[in-house]
């Protein structure tokens, strides 16, 4: 069972069993795979998701992420922080 | 004609056979036989055209569909297509190595009803002896597995007093969703309406069970909870609106809006033995009977809500209405709304006797 937990960057998310992302080519979109649902993944979204593997940090993610997009760190973070605890709380993902 | 979004959810009726007969069940009057469900050829088909259309989901429901052999090929092939695969049961049927089959095969979810928390009234209510233990078994396997799992309540007159002891069986279970859905009456629901529909008080304690056990459960467990349409202000949005995001076919492969809406009388019903998904979807009269805004009489066609509810439920309209492009009656300002009050306020103290889903038991 999920325990509401409190995100900090050194926690590891991955997907609980039964949620994924997933790339339609049909509409040419990412989506989230949930239970009885699948919702749109926007475009930050779905480049934060597509680094969640179980072992990668959310510091890592964010190195990565600044990197890739040459953002000031602090701004990924925020973005990422705030997306694993809402997705966290919505039982998407499990944070270690 | 501009090209409508694909589909989101297909949700396969794979049988009409079931070992409970629920008198609130979704499936038509008129059930499929046996002998008329489509073969496995046709529905491997069936997955690989939806994939292929941009469909994301796939429930496999019934009747009870673990009743057909072929489930754990259908959700296999389905899981390799890259669609989301969902399985609607009874639990009546499950067992450790059926579960373990299914598992392996690539199953995302599992959605599993009761009829009740108390075991007696749950099995009264499904019409069916013995099932309570085996719901709870199914549930303990499930959960032990690591499938997902929601837990699905159907809440009418004769229920609505134990929502509080579904919402802790939840719990108790170790869920991680739960749906406490109020009938929706129509087919089998209409048919025992006045054994089923609450009165205003018993939905009121439901929405305040619900309530508390948020609060209570956090993000724990979610709650999904359906209101009762009688008693809403507005229509709910029937399907996400008429060929707009669902598509169901039928143990016979007839392709359907929603699973009511062979109880529309006059129209033809495209089947997938004889067209593509695509073209059905796309092209035929009754995907686009109702879809968009165009076909709408007044007050819907200048409502600011137009959109948002789309018209409301097309098989409530003809039921209660009379016709199927009428206004929902269940929206206040349907001139048929009265009908909605009338149900309402000629409800009889004492609940009639069910009539349960049988074959040949309502047509």
């Amino acid at each position: 069972m999920t325990v509401a937990t409190s995100v900090a960057e050194t926690s590891v998310p991955r997907f609980a069993r039964g949620t994924r992302l997933q790339y339609d080519r049909v509409r040419e979109q990412w989506f989230v795979q949930a239970p009885e649902r699948a919702f749109l993944a926007d475009a930050v979204a779905a480049e934060i998701l597509q680094l969640v593997n179980g072992k990668r940090s959310l510091a890592l993610m964010i190195d990565q992420l600044s990197e890739k997009f040459s953002a000031p760190r602090d701004v990924i973070a925020q973005d990422v922080l705030r997306m694993a605890q809402e997705l966290a709380d919505r039982q998407v993902l499990l944070l270690a | 004609m501009t090209k409508a979004p694909p589909p989101m959810s297909l949700l396969a009726e794979l049988t009409h056979r079931c070992p409970l007969q629920c008198p609130y069940c979704s499936n038509p009057l008129r059930l499929d036989p046996r002998a008329g469900e489509l073969d496995t050829a046709t529905w491997l088909r069936v997955m690989d055209e939806a994939a292929a259309m941009g469909v994301l989901q796939v429930h496999f429901s019934g009747g009870e569909p673990m009743a057909r052999p072929d489930l754990v090929d259908l959700v296999r092939h389905a899981a390799s297509l890259g669609l989301y695969t969902n399985l609607i049961t009874s639990g009546v049927l499950l067992n450790r190595e059926n579960l373990k089959t299914l598992s392996e095969a690539g199953l995302d979810h599992i959605q599993l009803s009761f009829q009740d928390a108390d075991a007696q009234e749950g099995e009264r209510i499904g019409g069916m002896a013995g099932a309570q233990a085996k719901k709870l078994e199914a549930a303990r396997l499930i959960v032990e597995d690591g499938l997902p799992l929601t837990l699905n309540f159907v809440i009418h007159r004769q229920n609505a007093a134990r929502v509080p002891a579904m919402l802790d069986l939840a719990e108790q279970l170790g869920t991680r969703r739960v749906e406490i859905a109020h009938t929706q009456y129509y087919g089998w629901g209409l048919l025992n309406r006045d054994a089923l529909l609450p009165d205003r008080a018993q939905l009121e304690a439901t929405e305040l069970a619900v309530a508390a056990a948020r609060t209570r459960f956090g993000n724990r467990i979610a709650i999904d909870f359906v209101t009762p349409d009688y008693y809403a202000e507005r229509p709910k949005p029937c399907m996400g609106g008429w060929g707009q995001r669902f598509i169901n076919i039928s143990p016979s492969g007839k392709v359907l809006p929603c699973h009511a809406a062979e109880s529309i009388p006059g129209l033809t019903f495209p089947s997938v033995v004889e067209d593509s998904l695509e073209r059905i979807w796309q092209e035929s009269p009754l995907f686009n009977l109702y879809r968009g805004t165009d076909w709408m009489p007044e007050p819907c066609q200048s409502c600011a809500f137009k959109e948002d509810d789309w018209g409301g439920c097309r098989c409530q309209a003809l039921a209660l209405a009379g016709q199927a492009d009428a206004t929902d009656p269940v929206c206040h300002r349907a001139p048929t709304h009265d009908r909605i009050k009338e149900a309402v306020a000629r409800r009889p103290a004492t609940p009639p006797v069910f009539r349960y889903r049988r074959y040949n038991n309502a047509v």
